[in-house]
């Protein structure tokens, strides 16, 4: 696939993405595609540091739960406006990463090593933001008070009762630029002395050394990018739910979400979150529409299938969704365009 | 150019490089040899900064590089390649020489334009999209030396270049090696191939069980009684004077 080609599939789908939730009306749909997208930023997140750094983190909850948290009690406990508190809270995510990273990567901890680390990390934040209840309000959560001003719908970045566009879409769209901005870093960062020094350390990292790059920052840089990316997801999340609580924050829920996407789409590749989390969410929409309502409704048959497609993907796509793809078009073109 | 002093590196009980000392000057092709295990490697690991030495000093370009890290000696103009190849197996050949062309290079347009330069001078040329994984062990030799050389190098250590290549393919890359070197840029070679080190290299070093043994032109060292005696075991050289050879 040529250069020309990426660019005019990538302008396609970006415009679908803006133009089709104008289309629908229905709040459950639009809901629908507003985590799509946001699973597609916190995959993308990962996928940085994972996908094109080879360091596979088990622990991403860390960054998306710190970002969340700072959002939140910026704003309950001093008065913080959303828009400074981001701020703050992506930079808290980032250095987070790079405590985390610099303990890591000096005493050159690879492989399940670093995913082991990271989730001993989230784990050990989801013990202190329950126990810390002086901070952190312990496990009911944090809060925010809600914003029932129109006037003060976007000073407040609260869009449920806005103007009538607003409320609608405000959140969608928030999702959409914050992943354009995610993709166009991810896509720069693929075409950068950066990411060719990255994906070098991912493919042999002694190697790379030998050919004088030097590693610890390099990995320093990934991991940095990567917890900011997935912290703004932690904002955004609490701007749109209005609430945090340890388990959300720091759970391992968020950890498999973000690297189950990029792992399906295909890892390494600016496109792969994303129709990772198409596809996890449109086959899970389905499942649920089917399978599960001739169950009779009982939640968690989606859960099987996902595990069934992830055993599939490992074992037939190790290029992943986008791997496939490419193989289709070069079908599809003879090869001439490969 | 390259001035090592005094080295020394023990693994556990093994004394794998004992006091050794050599220099390489300016222009020249400098050939380490000795038979397996004798330390070579273990030698190129302590100069590139991949290995700390117990003691002694390894002078680079009249600065001081002892335990500096591998990128570090790198960005100064000094570059290893490795005995078992290391390519980026899912890069092509293109984004392999790259990588070391961004460590001079920022931008990734002219980066990969150096590469396509640098893939010309090892006959590399037509292999550039091809994915570096699909290479034969020839290719991926050339491509572990163009790599080294796209970091623009004053000095290039070669770690066996030429094993498990066959005549034809030995016959090919010489005059390679020699055209790097015509082009300005010092090398120091550890290489098994004889074919190779005699007829490529201005001075030669002999290293057994860590300890340099001889050094001289490549063909007053290989009929050297001690030399013939470290490959070949105690009584060769006799043996072979006997016979009236002497062209071992």
């Amino acid at each position: 696939m040529n250069e020309r080609t990426r660019l005019f599939g990538w302008i396609l789908l970006l415009v679908t993405l803006a133009v089709v939730p104008l289309f629908l009306h229905s709040a459950r749909w639009i809901d629908f595609l507003e985590m799509t997208l946001f699973v597609a930023v916190l995959g993308q997140g990962w996928n940085i540091l994972a996908g094109y750094g080879g360091q596979y983190s088990f622990g991403h909850a860390l960054f998306f739960g710190t970002g969340a948290y700072i959002q939140a009690l910026l704003q309950v406990k001093f008065g913080f406006s959303p828009w400074f508190a981001m701020w703050f809270a992506i930079s808290g995510g980032a250095l987070v990463g790079a405590f985390v990273g610099y303990l890591s990567f000096r005493y050159g901890l690879r492989g399940s090593y670093f995913a082991l680390i990271t989730l001993a990390f989230a784990e050990a934040f989801l013990v202190l933001s329950r126990s810390l209840k002086s901070i952190t309000e312990g496990g009911q959560g944090v809060q925010l008070s809600l914003n029932q001003d129109p006037e003060q719908a976007i000073a407040t970045f609260q869009f449920n009762f806005a103007g009538p566009f607003l409320s609608e879409y405000g959140f969608y769209y928030t999702i959409f630029i914050i992943l354009l901005l995610a993709y166009g870093l991810t896509a720069w960062m693929e075409r950068s002395r950066f990411g060719a020094q990255l994906v070098a350390v991912r493919e042999n990292e002694d190697a790379a050394k030998a050919l004088g790059i030097n590693a610890f920052k390099v990995k320093m840089g990934a991991i940095c990018l990567s917890a900011g990316i997935t912290a703004t997801c932690g904002v955004y999340y609490v701007q749109k739910f209005l609430f945090i609580e340890p388990g959300i924050a720091f759970g391992p829920a968020k950890s498999v979400e973000a690297l189950f996407a990029p792992i399906i789409g295909g890892l390494g590749t600016v496109l792969g979150p994303l129709l990772g989390s198409l596809f996890i969410h449109g086959v899970g929409e389905m499942t649920k529409a089917t399978i599960g309502q001739a169950l009779g409704g009982r939640p968690g048959v989606d859960l099987i299938l996902f595990g069934i497609i992830l055993i599939l993907v490992l074992a037939f796509l190790p290029r992943g969704l986008v791997g496939l793809l490419e193989a289709i078009w070069k079908r599809l073109t003879g090869g001439r365009n490969a | 150019m390259l001035e090592v002093r005094g080295i020394n590196k023990t693994f556990g009980g093994l004394k794998a490089v004992t006091n050794a000392n050599l220099s390489v000057s300016e222009g020249k092709i400098v050939s380490l040899i000795g038979p397996n295990g004798a330390g070579k490697t273990t030698l190129f690991a302590m100069i590139s900064g991949f290995l700390k030495s117990d003691s002694g000093s390894v002078i680079f370009n009249r600065t001081d590089i002892t335990g500096k890290p591998p990128h570090w000696i790198c960005q100064q103009g000094l570059v290893r390649t490795f005995q078992v190849v290391q390519p980026f197996t899912s890069l092509t050949v293109r984004e392999n020489i790259a990588v070391g062309a961004h460590t001079r290079i920022a931008g990734r347009k002219q980066a990969l334009a150096h590469a396509a330069d640098v893939a010309k001078l090892v006959g590399m040329e037509g292999m550039l999209e091809q994915s570096a994984g699909d290479l034969t062990i020839a290719g991926r030799k050339r491509l572990e030396l163009a790599r080294a050389l796209a970091t623009e190098p004053k000095l290039l250590l070669l770690d066996e270049v030429m094993a498990g290549l066959n005549a034809t393919e030995i016959h090919e890359l010489l005059p390679v090696i020699r055209g790097i070197r015509d082009s300005g840029v010092t090398i120091f070679l550890i290489e098994h191939v004889m074919q190779a080190v005699m007829s490529l290299s201005d001075y030669t070093y002999v290293l057994n069980q860590g300890i340099m043994i001889a050094e001289g032109e490549p063909k007053d060292v290989t009929s050297s009684p001690e030399v013939i005696e470290a490959y070949l075991g105690h009584g060769a050289a006799a043996r072979i004077a006997k016979m009236g050879g002497g062209n071992a």
